[in-house]
Order: C-alpha cells, then structure tokens, then sequence
C-alpha cells in the first residue's frame, strides 16, 4: 500500500460562495473525509488559510498572495493510503471542490524515505 | 448467618484490594503474592471466627487489625531470617503498617499505575486489574473472559513473574511521563469496561459488575489532582452515558435489545446526568482526545428525541473520530449515521466500500439499509450476517430481522 496526497485548488471559497453555501461544503468535505477514513485510507490532511500567505522567492524577493491562476492556488491537501493511483483517483473524485468549474484536484505517489 | 453470606463477600470485594495495595507497598512490589496471602489469610481468618462469636462492630477495623498483626508477623519473620544472613538488614523492624484512608488511596493509584504497563499484555493488565484492584475471585474472572481457572491462573503467574523480571516498582511516575503512562492506564481501564459492556459471558451481573468497577478505577484517578486530567474526565463521562443503558439494553429473556428498541424509560438519569457533568470537566485543555469524541458521541445517544441535528452530530463527530483513530465498529456506526442524515441510498454507496466482510454486523447494516429499499438483497445480507454470527443472541436478533420482511 503507498501513500498519495490529493491536491485540491480552487479560489478561496469565501470570495465566491455565501455563508449558507459555505456550510454545505463543509459538511460534504467533512463526509467525504469520513468516507475515506472509515475505509481505514485515511492518513491525514489539512485545509490551508486564504488569507495573509506569501510566496518567497530567489534572492529574498517577498510577495503577497501565492496567486497568478486565481482556479490554481492550493486550498488544501489530503494524504490517503492506496493500492494503485487509480483507487486514489476515485478518492479524489468525491472531493467537493470538483463541483466548482475549473477547479481540479491533484494526484500524487508520496515518495518513499530510502 | 444470611448477615454474614453476604457482608463477607462484599467486603472481599471492597477491602481485599485496598489491604493488598498497602501491604504491597510496605513489602514491595516483588512481594506482591505474600500480600494477597496476608489478605486472603485475614478473610479466612474472618470466615472462621465470625458465626462463632458474630460479626464485629466494626468489621473492617477488624479486618485492618487482623491483616496488620499478621503483616508485622511476617516481617518479624523476614527480618529473624535477615538478621541471621545479614545484620545490617534491620531497618525495616518496628515499622508499622499504614491503613489510613490517604495511604490506601495512594498504594491503589501506584498500583494501578505498577499493573497497567505495556510489559505484559492487555488480557495480562486486566487480569491483574481484576484480582488485585477490584478483588474479583479467579472463578469470576475465568467467567468474565469465558475461560476456566488454569489458564486464568496460569496467565496471572506469568504477568506476575514478568512484572517482578523488569522490576517494576510501585511508586507514582514523574510528572513528565504522567500522560504517556495514564493512556496505559486508561486503555486498560476502557478494556475492562468493554469487557463487561459486549462480554458474551452469559452472567449478567459479573457483566455489570466489570462495568462499575472500571467506573471506580476511573474516578479514584479524576479525584486525585494529578491524574485528573481531560482525557480521564472524558472516559468516565463515556463510561456512565454506556452504563445508563444498561437496564434497558437487556430484554426480560436475556436477550440484548437493540438501540432503536431500548425502552427509553429505562434510561438511568442519573448516569446520564452524571456523564454530562464529567463530559463538561473534560471540556478543557488543549488535546482533543478520542475519549472526547466517543464521549459526545455518546452524549447525543442519550438524546431521545430522533431529530436530524442528532444524527447530524454523531455523523460528524464519527467522521473526526475515524480519523483519529479508526476502528471497524465506529465505521459502521459512522454509516448507521450517515442513513439517518443523507439517506438510505447514500449510506449504501457507502457502506459497500468498507469491505468489512467477515464481519457479521457489516452485513446486519447492509441488511438494515436495503430494508425498504430492496428486500431481497436485504434478505440476502442479513442471511450471510446470520451464517458469520458467533453468538445465539447475535443469532436470534438477526432472525427477528428476517421474519419481520
């Protein structure tokens, strides 16, 4: 069994979609995690913050915002254990971000630690 | 005489312990078989002297006496013998035994602390837990793990040999190893309560008694400020929100009635009320444990009304649950949840993924969920639960299932 991280990107979520809509986004984000760890997938995961994040660069160069493609900046991340790419890849078929057009999820093999 | 059938055994069961953690104390904790012979001796001592001259006024006075006078006997013994071997082992002479409420409160903690070691094993730690802190006799110990006396006693003189081959020692642990060491102490305390919770021992009232004794194992660490900590508040708050079904989840035959069925009248309220004060004393702190989660969830099973914010909090703290800590069980429950909150079809999509499939209960749910849905495939299901079933009343509540369809 190897481990893959799912990259989610999509805007940040407050800019585009109401407290409301929020809410039921949360629950199917929380349902959906709940779907993989009681398949015993689960290995851990976080959401990162919109707001107030940088991007460094070569020679100290300092910026505001990760941002260039507003649909490409990272909302979060989730690491699953799997069989195959494919068992992950339906993992991340669930994700509700998917429902956002434009947005995608990202699937990664973790390298192993030789 | 009836007097005396009874108050004998029930003091066994709330002295043995405390005579025995002292006088392991004194002795050390490598002597721990000479204690529990001074006890035993003392009640024997009881058993005989009582229907001749009656009960004392103060039996467990007399008692202390008695296991005092024959604890200094030994020790007279024991220092005769080491002053011949060697002189300058006279120290310990002239001390006595120390049977004030502190110091028996103190001996049971760092006993507690001594057995519930992961140098020997969990069925070692209970077993133990049970002879030496709760005072159960070997018979109902063999009864409680559905085994027989010999092997009990041979797996206790193994964890004993074990416990003296590392040289554990009875005395509190540092500060700093305070949480590692009580998570020990709390797994073999959930352990022993589940024990008693889901035994297949058919004596309901060996069942009940694991149950409240690992109650009083937990409330003897929230009452002493230094192993009251979050995670312990939580536990004991689980463990009463569980025992205040207790009535309702046995039908009159024996037989186990499940959730929905329960008589919610049955209900103890003041377990319940009980669970609810602890589970707020666990309220703080910066760790959230999964005793925490179990706890809520608990606590919204003690909720009667059916609602959707109900099962809508149990979901999701099965969700959060899982992934602190996954266990078949709570992923079953968790899609038992699911059903209530999103719906049959959605908890069926589910369920089929979890693949528990030699698991009996992961083929009751699928039965559960079809029901209504398609009854053949429920029926289906519930036939293979009914095969991989063990137990006569896991048996018998599958086939009620599938006459009802």
């Amino acid at each position: 069994m190897d481990e893959f991280v799912l990259i989610m990107r999509h805007p940040d979520g407050k800019k585009v979609a109401s407290p409301e809509q929020m809410q039921i986004w949360m629950k199917q984000t929380m349902d959906w995690i709940g779907g993989i760890a009681a398949q015993n997938k689960y290995v851990g995961g976080n959401g990162l913050v919109f707001d107030d994040s940088r991007v460094v660069r070569p020679k100290n160069v300092v910026t505001n915002g990760p941002f260039g493609e507003i649909a490409e900046t990272i909302g979060g991340y989730m690491i699953v254990r799997a069989e195959s790419i494919d068992e992950a890849v339906e993992f991340a078929k669930g994700c509700p971000v998917l429902q956002g057009e434009g947005n995608s999820m990202e699937v990664r093999k973790i390298a192993k630690r030789e | 005489m009836m007097e005396q059938q009874t108050l004998i055994p029930h003091l066994f069961r709330t002295e043995y312990s405390k005579i025995v953690a002292v006088l392991c104390k004194r002795f050390g904790f490598d002597q721990m078989e000479i204690a529990e012979d001074i006890a035993s001796d003392t009640f024997l001592a009881a058993v005989q002297t009582w229907p001749l001259h009656g009960i004392p006024p103060h039996p467990v006075a007399w008692l202390y006496h008695v296991a005092k006078n024959k604890a200094r006997n030994w020790l007279q013994r024991e220092s005769v013998f080491r002053h011949k071997v060697s002189p300058a082992l006279k120290e310990e002479e002239g001390q006595d035994i120390d049977l004030s409420p502190k110091n028996i409160e103190d001996s049971q903690l760092q006993m507690m602390f001594a057995i519930c070691t992961p140098v020997i094993s969990p069925e070692a730690q209970i077993g133990l837990s049970l002879r030496i802190l709760c005072g159960f006799g070997i018979e109902e110990i063999a009864d409680a793990f559905l085994s027989n006396k010999e092997t009990i006693n041979k797996r206790l003189f193994r964890a004993r040999e074990k416990l003296r081959e590392e040289k554990i020692r009875l005395r509190m642990p540092e500060v700093r190893e305070i949480d590692e060491r009580l998570a020990t102490v709390m797994t073999t305390i959930y352990l022993l309560f589940n024990e008693g919770y889901y035994s297949l021992s058919q004596d309901s009232t060996i069942r009940k008694d694991l149950c409240f004794e690992a109650m009083r194992l937990c409330r003897m660490l929230v009452e002493n400020p230094m192993t009251n900590k979050p995670a312990v508040n939580a536990l004991l708050s689980l463990m009463c929100f569980h025992a205040s079904r207790f009535e309702a989840r046995v039908g009159p035959q024996g037989e186990m009635v499940l959730y929905d069925d329960q008589d919610t009248s049955l209900w103890d309220a003041a377990l319940i009320s009980q669970g609810g004060y602890y589970l707020s004393c666990s309220a703080h702190g910066p760790f959230l444990s999964s005793y925490h989660l179990e706890a809520s969830i608990a606590y919204w099973h003690c909720i009667k009304e059916d609602t959707t914010e109900k099962w809508e909090n149990i979901l999701q703290l099965y969700n959060r649950l899982l992934q602190v800590e996954y266990s078949p069980i709570a992923a079953l429950n968790r899609t038992f949840a699911l059903a209530k909150t999103n719906g049959k079809l959605a908890a069926i999509a589910e369920a089929e993924k979890l693949m528990l499939t030699d698991n009996h209960f992961y083929y009751t749910l699928l039965g559960e969920l079809y029901t209504g849905i398609d009854n053949e495939k429920a029926i289906a299901h519930f036939l293979l639960a009914l095969y991989l079933a063990k137990t006569t009343t896991d048996k018998n509540i599958i086939q009620q299932k599938i006459n009802r369809l």
